[in-house]
């Protein structure tokens, strides 16, 4: 996959370089300040763009800014946001298309590798990832509210991991279950949530979000 | 008659009723207690070459003004023409002799403008009888005198017509009557707005004594301030000293051990490791916490109106948001405000069983102004709980203040108001609620 970076610190930009080329990636190019992304995704047209949401001159959050900006110009733009700390306003953004290709990561994360790069491929190939914490806010905010209610501790589980990204199959090993048993759980949330089934694995995640997030 | 022209009715009367009860009020207690307390203190002065009797007399007669005089005060605060406290505190120090008392009593200057005050003050306050006289001679001509008439007595007399001795001439007292009322009420406010814009000039502080009042709160929330500031630095301390930095020990230790390990019985070694990484990452969870309770990153990143956004989005309950500000303000004041916020929000989730919230935050006439509202059962309190009391703190610290409206049964509003100018636009634009 051709990646293009964009990380101020250098310890952490070399780091996630040397990350991807040990997993056979190509860094396309790694910039270091929000106004040189834009620039660098629109010449490079990469399979997907890693992104810090703070980034130089103002250190605010330039870095999500130009993702989102990104997005618009380029829909459908595989974006990997990363970032010291998870804000629910900023994941509510990020899913606001509603079109996917969009990850959104704690930094520390990263150290975990091998479920990094998965992570990375999940959001290349228009896939969405959001990190465990983003979830288990969304869940505990609307665990009081009645649909949510009536979830069973399983499917709540379920529901959980089906929102941080994850397949059926990553589901089913993380569970100890076969995959029958939790596309089983997967129809009897849907209908205890009024969403339509679907197959498609991730109009589904970006359905279940836009529900909590709503 | 209809209820919107009851309503209306009773708009325009209001003002004058309520005026003709605080005249009423103040002439009770100037009339009733000022001459008495100058005669007291004329014969407690007197006394003073006694034997010292009137060195004790006059500091205890000074108290019995000062009450009198207080309530008088507060009398002006209702009547919407506030009279500050001038009086200079108590001296620090163990129990104060006859003789500081006295020297304390004698050397604030407020003590004797109290005094010069008592007799002029009965005047005026006397006056403002009429206030509450008029209108209710006037009520009595309008509605009552026939009725007296017809019931009991044989003649009456009533504003220029004396006597009154057949029925039929009782209703020549009503159109004065209601001319009475009317006039009444209508100069019922001015007599009471003058009695009290004369008193200013004895009772309120003098620019001197406003300058020392003004030094000595800003003394106190100095202290406070500071006192906050060293408790949150060892708060901060402990976390890193019992989080972050035992973990690093201990993350450390693994390594260390592994490394030694690696050779001989690499399985172990490898479990290590992988313990080290959760460890490493306990301690990055530690770490976000304590950053978050020192400045919240999305304060940074969002300024106030994103950062209120997103308390609002992390509360167990929907929060209705709504940010007008044209520019940020000052990051103290802006820091100070989302805790101010963000305590308000956990004291809804904690205690009021409120079904939804709402917080609106204005910018107008140099105040920022933030309000937090639910509808949950009420009650709230900041004397009770400490989270709003280190609210109202933390807020004075920059001449802020709170004020909590929460009756029993709800709905509770939190005020929050915090003097500063705005700097000019953020640049980076935020969402708008949804």
């Amino acid at each position: 996959m051709r990646v293009v970076i964009a990380e101020d610190l250098a310890l952490l930009r070399d780091g996630l370089t040397h990350i991807l080329d040990a997993y056979g990636h190509q860094v396309v190019e790694a910039v270091a300040d929000g106004p040189s992304v834009l620039p660098a995704l629109t010449r490079h047209r990469p399979d997907i763009a890693v992104v810090d949401v703070r980034l130089p001159p103002t250190f605010t959050d330039e870095g999500l800014q130009a993702a989102l900006a990104a997005r618009v110009e380029m829909p459908g733009l595989p974006v990997l946001v990363l970032s010291q700390h998870v804000e629910q306003l900023y994941a509510r953004e990020l899913l606001a298309d509603r079109s996917g290709g969009v990850g959104y990561l704690l930094k520390d994360r990263v150290s975990n590798v091998g479920q990094f790069i998965d992570a990375l491929r999940r959001v290349a190939d228009g896939g969405m990832v959001m990190d465990p914490e983003v979830v288990s806010q969304l869940l505990a905010r609307n665990s009081g509210v009645q649909p949510l209610q009536d979830l069973t501790a399983r499917e709540r589980e379920v529901l959980g991991l089906m929102a941080e990204g994850r397949s059926n199959a990553a589901i089913a090993g993380r569970l100890f279950v076969t995959e029958k048993a939790v596309s089983k759980h997967i129809n009897n949330i849907f209908s205890k949530l009024g969403m339509p089934p679907s197959d498609d694995d991730n109009r589904r995640v970006l359905a279940v979000l836009a529900y909590l997030n709503s | 008659m209809d209820s919107s022209v009851r309503s209306t009715i009773w708009q325009q009367l209001r003002p004058g009723a309520l005026a003709a009860v605080q005249g009423l009020a103040v002439a009770l207690l100037s009339l009733g207690t000022n001459v008495a307390l100058f005669a007291l203190s004329v014969v407690s002065l007197a006394l003073i070459p006694a034997l010292g009797i009137g060195f004790a007399l006059f500091p205890a007669v000074t108290v019995l003004v000062r009450l009198s005089l207080t309530a008088q005060r507060r009398l002006s605060r209702w009547a919407g023409t506030p009279i500050a406290s001038p009086y200079a505190p108590v001296p620090a120090g163990a129990r104060l002799g006859t003789w500081q008392r006295f020297r304390w009593v004698v050397s604030d200057p407020a003590t004797w403008r109290d005094f010069a005050w008592l007799i002029p003050g009965t005047i005026t306050g006397g006056v403002c009888l009429l206030a509450f006289a008029l209108p209710a001679y006037g009520l009595e001509g309008a509605l009552f005198v026939p009725l007296v008439l017809y019931l009991t007595i044989d003649w009456y007399g009533y504003g220029v017509f004396w006597p009154m001795d057949n029925f039929a001439k009782a209703w020549l007292s009503a159109p004065q009557g209601w001319l009475l009322l009317a006039g009444g009420l209508a100069v019922a406010h001015w007599l009471v707005w003058l009695h009290f814009r004369f008193a200013g000039f004895f009772l309120a502080p003098t620019r001197a004594q406003e300058l020392a009042l003004r030094v000595r709160h800003l003394a106190a929330t100095r202290a406070d301030t500071i006192d906050t500031q060293a408790a949150e630095l060892r708060r901060i301390e402990r976390d890193l000293h019992d989080g972050a930095q035992a973990r690093l020990v201990a993350l450390r230790m693994s390594i260390g051990l592994a490394e030694k390990l690696m050779a001989d019985d690499p399985a172990r070694a490898a479990r290590l490791l992988s313990e080290a990484q959760e460890t490493s990452g306990h301690a990055l969870a530690d770490l976000r916490n304590l950053v978050r309770g020192i400045y919240p990153p999305v304060l940074v990143e969002r300024g106030l109106p994103g950062a209120v956004e997103a308390l609002a989005l992390t509360a167990p309950l929907p929060v209705d948001v709504d940010v007008q500000l044209p520019g940020s303000p000052p990051a103290a004041v802006e820091s100070a405000a989302y805790f101010a916020v963000a305590e308000a929000l956990t004291n809804i989730a904690k205690h009021s069983g409120a079904r939804r919230a709402w917080i609106h935050v204005v910018h107008r006439d140099g105040v920022l102004s933030l309000v937090v509202g639910d509808d949950g059962r009420g009650g709230a309190s900041p004397d009770a709980g400490t989270g709003l009391a280190g609210v109202r703190r933390r807020l004075a610290a920059f001449d802020g203040t709170m004020t909590v409206q929460s009756p029993p049964g709800g709905p509770t509003v939190v005020t929050m108001e915090l003097p500063c100018e705005l700097s000019s636009p953020r640049t980076s634009p935020s969402s708008g609620t949804g």
